[in-house]
């Protein structure tokens, strides 16, 4: 199994006025293709800003990370930009849909950013809404849906430009037991039948059933990652 | 084209919010077409000015005549290729109200004066062959029913016939009209004969009140003015040449600076429209600060997100100034119409359109810029993180 996610000696300083947290103290972490890792930790661990670094969102004051072969530590704000969009689809716990926008349109968005025209965009918006059962709620507005229609919605926007890995930051944080259960499903199934690499970050111990393997953080340090794959 | 979507639904999130705010701006560049109307239509004599054309008066008063023998003299000025004049007869027709200007000239020097009025050739031949010939602008003759071929009856103001009455008749033989709206209202005047005027009136004959010079060419306007005063100097009539532009915008002048009072209130109006529209467009911004943080999660370069956030704010210009200028246009007829002509017209032109394009583009550059940048520096886990 190839590596897809390469983590060495990542640490991350954050400044509080003239107080300096370290957060991340050396973390090594392989995530090969296809896996799906759930990040589980206590608050204040570090396993959200873990999250924001192999997804692109921030940049590490240490170490490097290299994701498909690529040194993305190295990334200019742009082109880290411009990467996310290729290969990463983001999933939060609060969703974070546009309640301007449709459905359909939400899921259109990262499509923006490519050459397609607005009749292949709006098509594969469609498919992305259909793989996760919304296709009848395109029309909605976020506010016109239930919670787990909300995340399945942002899970077809983390999807509809195909891309290699998705991060998912407390996917089910805010949902009751048996919508969370749907969208693991629907994460898993993500996973196991369209090779998508998941990292997940979550506390709850029945969500990261859903996973491959998990790995523990605990005060910024790797505590066990058990090898089941 | 792309991103409109997503720039309407940004803009409109809050709709009263921002239909009021649209509202404003509407109102603002409704005003703006409106002041800009009333200003180019108070400039257009100045405008429509011929750079090669002098106006020759009297040196001290425009109202002082001028002996109509000047004519010949200024001729043989060099540089000057014609030379026409015109006398204030000053008229109403049937009441006091219905005042318009009539000037007593010789219909084929005149008109050789002023290639922008349109007039038929035959209308122009039959005023030059008729003495008691008159023609009237054509916004003039809409406005008293008058058709070419009536007897014109009018008053004078100032000159008696010789039998001491004020009341002249005149035959309308043609309408004179101009195709440049800004020089139709220079149009809104009766042309009456001299011929017959000059012979026919108590006193003051052989006298004109101004000289109309047409110069071959308009860098000497200078020199040949001073050439023909000149020519004049320490005679009982002296005269002041100068260019008509200058002319013209003297005489608007003597009514009130339109211009400077015009940008006076738009500067007011545009500065309110600035803090009101700017410190929305921020607070809407504000309020968006995780969305503009998702969008940048998805691979919006920062660029991208200030670009968008500054297209929002020329969208909301864009709109309210384009349904302020287009409610203006609309307002045009009716307004023209309320005036009985008695007003030179009020159009819109393409300068105006383009003065407000640029209107536009600076209130939403100063308004945008601000929350551009701060969304430009945003940094995407501090505002997902709520920080």
């Amino acid at each position: 199994m190839t590596v897809l996610v390469e983590i060495r000696g990542v640490t991350k300083v954050y400044h509080r006025g003239r107080e300096r947290v370290e957060v991340l103290h050396g973390v090594d972490l392989d995530i090969p293709r296809g896996d799906f890792v759930a990040l589980m930790g206590p608050s204040g661990s570090g396993k959200t800003t873990l999250l924001n670094l192999i997804g692109g969102l921030d940049t590490p004051t240490g170490g490097s990370i290299v994701v498909q072969g690529r040194r993305i530590d190295r990334l200019s704000g742009g082109e880290l930009a411009a990467w996310r969009a290729a290969h990463v689809g983001f999933v939060f716990q609060f969703y974070n849909l546009l309640p301007a926008l449709s459905a359909q349109r939400n899921v259109e968005l990262p499509l923006l950013l490519t050459d397609l025209s607005a009749a292949e965009r709006h098509r594969r918006a469609q498919i992305a809404l259909t793989l996760v059962g919304l296709a009848d709620r395109a029309r909605h507005r976020p506010r016109e849906l239930s919670g787990g229609q909300e995340q399945r919605v942002a899970i077809a926007r983390a999807i509809v430009s195909d891309p290699t890995l998705l991060v998912c930051d407390e996917p089910t944080g805010d949902l009751d037991r048996a919508t969370a259960d749907e969208v693991l499903r629907l994460i898993q199934m993500l996973n196991r039948e369209h090779g998508k690499t998941v990292v997940m970050v979550t506390h709850d111990p029945k969500a990261a059933e859903y996973a491959r393997r998990r790995v523990h953080l605990d005060k910024g340090t790797m505590t066990a990652e058990p090898v089941s794959w | 084209m792309r991103y409109l979507p997503l720039l309407w639904a940004g803009l409109f999130r809050k709709k009263t919010r921002t239909i009021l705010t649209l509202l404003s701006i509407v109102v603002a560049f409704l005003l703006f077409g409106l002041l800009q109307a009333v200003e180019v239509a108070f400039e257009s004599g100045a405008d429509a000015a011929d750079a090669k054309r002098l106006l020759t008066t009297a040196r001290y008063s425009i109202i002082e005549p001028l002996p109509m023998s000047y004519q010949r003299r200024i001729e043989q000025v060099p540089g000057v290729i014609g030379v026409a004049y015109a006398d204030w007869f000053g008229a109403k027709y049937q009441n006091e109200s219905n005042a318009f200007p009539v000037f007593a000239v010789d219909p084929t020097r005149y008109l050789d004066m002023y290639p922008e009025f349109t007039i038929s050739g035959e209308q122009r031949l039959a005023f030059a062959r008729t003495r008691t010939g008159a023609v009237a602008g054509k916004r003039l003759a809409d406005r008293f029913g008058w058709h070419v071929g009536q007897k014109l009856p009018i008053s004078s103001e100032i000159h008696p016939k010789t039998d001491g009455s004020l009341n002249w008749e005149f035959d309308l033989v043609g309408i004179i009209d101009a195709e440049d709206p800004a020089v139709r209202g220079n149009t809104d005047m009766v042309l009456i004969n001299v011929a017959y005027f000059d012979e026919a009136r108590q006193s003051g004959k052989g006298k004109t009140g101004w000289y109309i010079v047409r110069v071959a060419d308009s860098t000497q306007a200078r020199g040949i003015s001073a050439s023909i005063d000149t020519l004049f100097a320490n005679s009982p009539d002296e005269t002041k040449t100068q260019p008509e532009k200058e002319f013209a915008i003297g005489f608007a002048k003597q009514i009130g600076d339109i211009g400077a009072l015009v940008t006076r209130i738009l500067i007011a109006v545009f500065f309110t429209i600035l803090i009101l529209t700017g410190n929305t467009m921020a607070q809407s911004i504000r309020e968006r600060i995780p969305e503009l943080a998702i969008l940048k999660t998805l691979g919006f370069s920062d660029g991208k997100v200030t670009a968008l956030v500054l297209a929002e704010a020329m969208l909301m210009l864009v709109l309210g100034g384009g349904i302020g200028m287009g409610t203006a246009v609309a307002a045009m007829p009716a307004l023209n119409g309320s005036t009985g002509g008695r007003f030179p017209p009020l159009f819109v032109g393409a300068e105006t359109w383009l003065l407000a394009a640029a209107l536009a583009a600076i209130v939403a550059l100063i308004i945008g810029l601000p929350p551009a940048l701060r969304a430009n520096r945003l940094k995407i886990v501090d505002a997902l993180s709520g920080h």
